[in-house]
């Protein structure tokens, strides 16, 4: 089980890099039907997720907080990914996409830029990074109250 | 018994051949040899091991300690009439005699096995806490504790109505001696203080400590977790009341410590956990207690794990403990110089007094980051909040990285370390346009 730079590579894409840096959809949303809060304790991982909601389909979608390169991309790339989803879509989504992230993608499924996370398959430790603001976003949108946590 | 003892003593002498060498400065590349996982490649490359504040690797002499237990010497112990029994009896308490040792305790009566530092933490706070705290009593602690020594007090507190008062800390990580002081009064009971913070490596003054507490009646309790592999621990010369810690960080197995606790003290405290070993007699009117330590170690403990912390403070009392201090100051002092040529890294923990621990982060990328660019590197270090949260809210940060340091470590490590640091930087920087 040798890890080469090109799977360090593969992790810390360009994109990441960019979303990290520049996250999409980075601000409280004061007018949301749903926030939710997560937190990642081992590593301190924190973020609030807001979503306004039109006729069961994802209006908006922001968050605020603060994590790791993985953790904030993906949280970014979420927001985007989910916009225009239903609610059943979303949830769907992130079960492909869980997938995709522990090494067994489904078929067919096309996951547009979130790809680019599929590289923390080779970093198990990190899945959880790349999955809060997904978690979160299905408390925000089961209504469940308490903190989504990723252990 | 003795002439075993003895022949034992001299068999962890004999099987530590690089501790053994003429008294000087200590070769850690020599003294990696005696630990097998070094040897071993992680991802393909040499393990540059820097995570020894959350354990340390295992020297041959201790895995086949635990080993040659469970081969020669397996039985319960305190309760057989049989020759094994005796003698797993016979080394389990030989144990307990090389803990006082490393201590400098008076008596090894002095000495209860605990599974670690947290469980003799909670034995204090659940034994010697429930039977004198009440309400209003107070219990000082330092804003730079370890989780494991800040819940069991406030566990405590909520059973008795005592409250918590803390010491806040300097931006450098010491501790702010005069508000030490100040929180101090008729109503202290007990002040229970880290002896080196994990996530700072700040050595705190505990004798000095000591001498104000009881000044004014309190007992002191040292959480000494990060301290008793680094440095020699003299519990007589600190003056405290107990002292607390975890063998699987001073080179010994995991599911094993010590709790030190001043006789009088002991003696006077309340059984804590119930069961076989801890009695003096049962009956379902009554039951009586057995005297100190037997009394606060019920059930079958780890008895194998005890017999391989002894073996484990003979190795690291054999090559000196004051011989691994100076050389993992030494590694401290180098690692600081080089960490601080590294644009855009912050130290978190510059105190004066300080054990071999580099805790810092690093403009722009999340400790985690790190430590996963830095294991790809072969690199093995901590990221995150180290237990101690309260020390990453004092300084405004999710967490740091920290690079620890043990008696194997060499400049070899401390170069890997900031090569990785630098790829890291320029991964991510690389990527800023």
């Amino acid at each position: 089980m040798s890890l080469g730079h090109g799977d360090l590579r593969e992790l810390y894409q360009e994109v990441i890099f960019d979303h990290n840096r520049s996250p999409r959809n980075f601000h409280r949303m004061d007018d949301a039907d749903r926030v939710a809060e997560g937190h990642n304790p081992l590593c301190g991982d924190q973020l609030t997720l807001y979503v306004r909601l039109k006729d069961g389909v994802i209006d908006e979608a922001s968050f605020v907080g603060h994590g790791c390169a993985i953790s904030t991309a993906s949280a970014s790339l979420m927001t985007e990914a989910v916009k225009g989803r239903t609610v059943e879509e979303v949830e769907a989504l992130f079960r492909d996409f869980h997938a995709l992230l522990t090494g067994e993608p489904p078929e067919g499924r096309d996951f547009g830029k979130l790809e680019v996370l599929a590289g923390v398959r080779e970093f198990p430790v990190r899945v959880k990074c790349a999955t809060l603001a997904w978690h979160t976003l299905h408390n925000a949108l089961t209504g469940e109250a308490a903190p989504a946590k990723t252990e | 018994m003795n002439a075993s003892a003895t022949a034992l003593q001299a068999r962890g002498a004999a099987d530590a051949p690089a501790a053994s060498a003429a008294k000087g400065a200590l070769v850690a590349a020599e003294l990696a040899r005696d630990f097998p996982i070094l040897s071993r490649p992680v991802r393909g490359m040499r393990l540059v091991y820097l995570d020894n504040g959350a354990t340390t690797q295992k020297p041959e002499v201790v895995i086949e300690a635990e080993s040659r237990f469970y081969r020669e010497s397996n039985a319960n112990i305190h309760r057989g009439v049989h020759w094994l029994s005796q003698h797993a009896t016979d080394l389990y308490e030989q144990a307990r005699e090389r803990v006082r040792r490393l201590l400098n305790a008076a008596r090894a009566d002095e000495i209860v096995f605990t599974r670690g530092t947290t469980e003799a933490i909670n034995l204090v706070a659940g034994s010697w806490g429930r039977a004198n705290l009440k309400a209003g009593d107070e219990i000082v602690l330092t804003a730079m504790e370890h989780h494991s020594n800040i819940v069991p007090w406030q566990l405590a507190c909520e059973q008795t109505g005592a409250v918590l008062k803390v010491v806040p800390i300097t931006d450098r990580g010491e501790l702010r001696f005069d508000e030490f002081e100040a929180l101090l009064g008729p109503r202290t009971r007990l002040v229970s203080v880290v002896h080196v913070s994990n996530a700072l490596g700040t050595v705190n003054p505990v004798a000095r400590i000591v001498e104000r507490a009881h000044a004014v009646g309190a007992k002191v309790l040292v959480d000494g977790a990060q301290a008793v592999a680094h440095q020699a621990v003299d519990v007589q010369a600190l003056g405290c009341d107990f002292y607390a810690f975890s063998g699987h960080k001073i080179y010994g197995p995991t599911g094993i410590g010590a709790l030190y606790a001043r006789r009088e003290i002991l003696a006077a405290m309340p059984p804590w956990q119930g069961g076989g070993d801890m009695i003096l007699t049962v009956s379902f009117e009554r039951s009586t207690w057995a005297d100190a330590p037997q009394r606060f170690e019920a059930g079958t403990p780890n008895i194998a794990g005890a017999v391989a912390l002894g073996a484990a403070i003979d190795y690291l009392m054999a090559i000196g403990l004051d011989r691994v201090a100076e050389h993992e100051h030494r590694l401290l002092v180098h690692a600081t110089e080089a960490a601080q040529r590294i644009p855009g890294l912050r130290l978190i923990g510059t105190a004066p007094e300080k054990a071999g621990i580099l805790s810092f982060v690093v403009d722009g990328i999340h400790p985690h980051d790190l430590g996963t660019i830095l294991d790809a590197e072969g690199v093995a270090i901590r990221a995150g909040h180290h237990c101690a949260m309260p020390v990453m809210t004092r300084f405004g940060i999710p967490g740091t990285a920290r690079a620890s340091f043990a008696l194997y470590n060499d400049e070899h490590d401390v170069a890997a370390l900031m090569a990785a640091l630098a790829r890291a930087q320029q991964m991510f920087g690389g990527a800023r346009r």
